[in-house]
């Protein structure tokens, strides 16, 4: 079985966010960066559908050239080879723009599984993988919590609001947009990272980018609710709120 | 004029439905709401009680239960035929599932998430979070009309929604469906086994997020629900690291509460941790950072490190 992943490059989520002096960006050249959580999972899914189905994993990511971090890391935990969409016009891209970057590196590899997460930690659009599917032709499902393959069909569990859950059968190929928690993650052992250097990585050109969006403004949201927030050493702070609860709140005794 | 999608599951309607017509009457312009099945008619006479220009029921037996690929097929078909100059959905699971492959098909450009309209010249922006709700973005959809825009659950008031005078004609056309092409079959949804922990009934609750670090440090935590009564819940992350149960998770993939105190611990506040837990009577938030989205909700914070405040917390309640 042949499945893709595709994994963004995010800025940590430790990183202190600033806006940049266009105020529709953050300023992000001293970003530290990672890899977008449920791209982690959709990662590790493919790597265990490959340990019991065998075939390969191809992951890919578009971006600029700083990119090829979560590439390499993606390559180290086990992925067998790499697709890099290099364009910097793919910072901040929308949806459609990203999606037919990673449709012009995945359209003549013949996977027969495409993962994605099901949403991006910094663009949060949750719409890269169906629009993908769509790009693509294929059918596809979202929000996955288990993925069973049998006779080259495919059934998921797709997690519902509120802990309800479903299952969904589709022929393959197929994508899926995976949900963090699927599985336990594995990371990269030292063998991992040495082995990654020696795979291969192929750049594949961007193509033409029509833009369906434009962000006008970036800002800090004002705050619509007043906090009172309790200043001082902890110890002070401390006995502080417990008074406002016990006395002003009246929520503990 | 602008069309809503409502979304019910088995004949009952979901409420969000009804904030994404309160999004659509208030940009000023009619509205039209459309709802998809097999047997809707309950659904519909819902929607009709709406200050609305029309109802339309898209029918066909193919739609009885939710696909992708039907609900796509049919909306692409309804949305050529009315023309109207925007689609509002609610950013629900099942909108997440469907809309951006219809979109894609329309070749229009969606905007998801968003949380208001502003007015930009004759045109629109819509304000969206990003960087997990810890900024805002102002966004000019571009590309022919109509846009499709999907609202954040609880962005627009439910209750906000005009009721009309008089009820809504509704109007029922056939779902241009064609089943052959309908690739994902769906079971019937279900529930994992029982719930032991019925997060619901605690008076008060502590809620631990992704800066308690390590499950070595949960203990920190423990003592504090331990000093003020309180049962133990989470973020996402902590369960999906199995730190805690699935059970003790908190937000829209897990219980919503509404405890007379809840406090949040290195918990940044993303929306879908909110809508879990925003319903609290009193809210306090402990974190390092000053610009987390959960002072947005919290009656009291404190900035601070939690390790250095919950122990500092243990020691007043127990002094
Ligand atoms: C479809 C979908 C469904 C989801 N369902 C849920 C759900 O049901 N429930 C849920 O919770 N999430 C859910 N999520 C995930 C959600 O979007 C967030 O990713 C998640 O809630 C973040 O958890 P967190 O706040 O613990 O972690 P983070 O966002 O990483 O925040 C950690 C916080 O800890 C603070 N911190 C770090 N160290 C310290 C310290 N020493 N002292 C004090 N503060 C510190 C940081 O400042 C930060 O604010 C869902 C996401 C999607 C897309
Ligand atoms: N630039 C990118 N490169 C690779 N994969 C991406 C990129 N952008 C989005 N994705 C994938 O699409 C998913 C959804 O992203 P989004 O639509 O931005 O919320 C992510 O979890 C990734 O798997």
């Amino acid at each position: 079985m042949k499945i893709a992943v595709c994994v963004k490059q995010v800025v940590s989520r430790e990183w202190q966010l600033r806006v940049d002096e266009s105020n529709t960006w953050i300023r992000d050249q001293d970003a530290s960066y990672e890899l977008n959580e449920p791209d982690a999972y959709a990662l590790e899914e493919a790597l265990r559908l490959k340990e019991r189905h065998g075939g390969e994993v191809v992951v890919c990511s578009a971006g600029p050239a700083r990119v090829s971090q979560v590439v390499r890391e993606a390559l180290a935990r086990g992925a067998d080879r790499a697709l890099l969409v290099e364009d910097d016009r793919l910072v901040g891209a929308d949806a459609f723009a990203t999606a037919s970057a990673l449709a012009a590196a995945l359209k003549d590899e013949r996977c027969d599984l495409v993962l994605t997460g099901l949403q991006s930690d910094d663009s949060g659009f949750a719409q890269t993988g169906v629009v993908l599917a769509e790009t693509l032709g294929l059918p596809h499902a979202t929000i996955i919590m288990e993925v069973q393959v049998a006779d080259g069909a495919l059934r998921v569990k797709r997690e519902l609001e509120g802990g309800w859950f479903q299952w969904i059968a589709m022929p393959m190929p197929a994508v899926l947009t995976i949900q963090s928690g699927i599985n336990q993650l594995r990371y990269a052992t030292l063998k991992g990272i040495m082995a990654a250097k020696k795979k291969d990585v192929k750049k594949v050109a961007a193509p033409d980018l029509a833009p369906q969006h434009e962000i006008v403004r970036l800002y800090f949201p004002e705050k619509a609710k007043a906090t009172r927030l309790i200043d001082g050493a902890p110890a002070d702070a401390a006995k502080e709120l417990v008074r406002l609860l016990r006395d002003e709140a009246r929520v503990i005794s | 004029m602008i069309l809503v999608i409502a979304e019910h599951l088995e004949g009952k309607l979901n409420r969000a439905s009804w904030e994404a017509v309160a999004a659509a009457q208030q940009t000023g312009e009619p509205v039209k709401i459309a709802a998809l099945g097999a047997a809707v008619a309950g659904v519909a006479a819902e929607l009709a009680a709406a200050d609305a220009a029309e109802v339309i029921v898209v029918e066909h037996p193919a739609l009885a239960a939710y696909t992708a690929d039907g609900y796509v097929q049919a909306l692409a078909a309804l949305v050529t035929a009315e023309a109207p100059a925007a689609v509002f959905l609610p950013h629900t699971y099942q909108t997440r599932d469907f809309a951006p492959a219809l979109a894609a098909r329309l070749g229009r450009a969606l905007l998801t998430d968003c949380l208001g309209v502003k007015a930009d010249g004759g045109g629109r922006l819509f304000v969206r979070p990003m960087f997990q709700g810890k900024l805002h973005a102002d966004v000019r959809p571009l590309g022919p009309s109509p846009h499709l825009v999907t609202f954040q659950i609880g962005a627009y008031r439910a209750d906000a929604a005009a009721r009309g005078a008089a009820p809504a004609p509704v109007r029922t056309i056939a779902g241009a469906v064609d089943p052959a092409a309908v690739r994902q079959k769906a079971e019937a949804p279900f529930q994992e086994a029982k719930q032991a922990v019925d997060l619901s009934q605690a008076e008060r609750i502590v809620s631990i997020g992704r800066g308690i670090k390590g499950q070595e440090h949960i203990q920190v935590a423990e003592k504090l629900a331990a000093a003020l009564g309180a049962e133990l819940a989470a973020s996402r992350p902590i369960c999906d690291a199995g730190w805690l149960p699935m059970e003790r998770q908190i937000g829209s993939s897990g219980q919503t509460v509404a405890p007379k105190l809840y406090v949040a611990l290195g918990i940044s506040g993303a929306i879908q941790h909110l809508v879990g837990m925003k319903g609290s009577q009193v809210i306090v938030a402990i974190n390092k950072d000053p610009d987390a989205p959960i002072f947005e909700v919290a009656d009291f914070g404190i900035v601070g490190d939690l390790f250095e405040v919950v122990p500092a917390l243990v020691a007043a309640l127990n002094g």
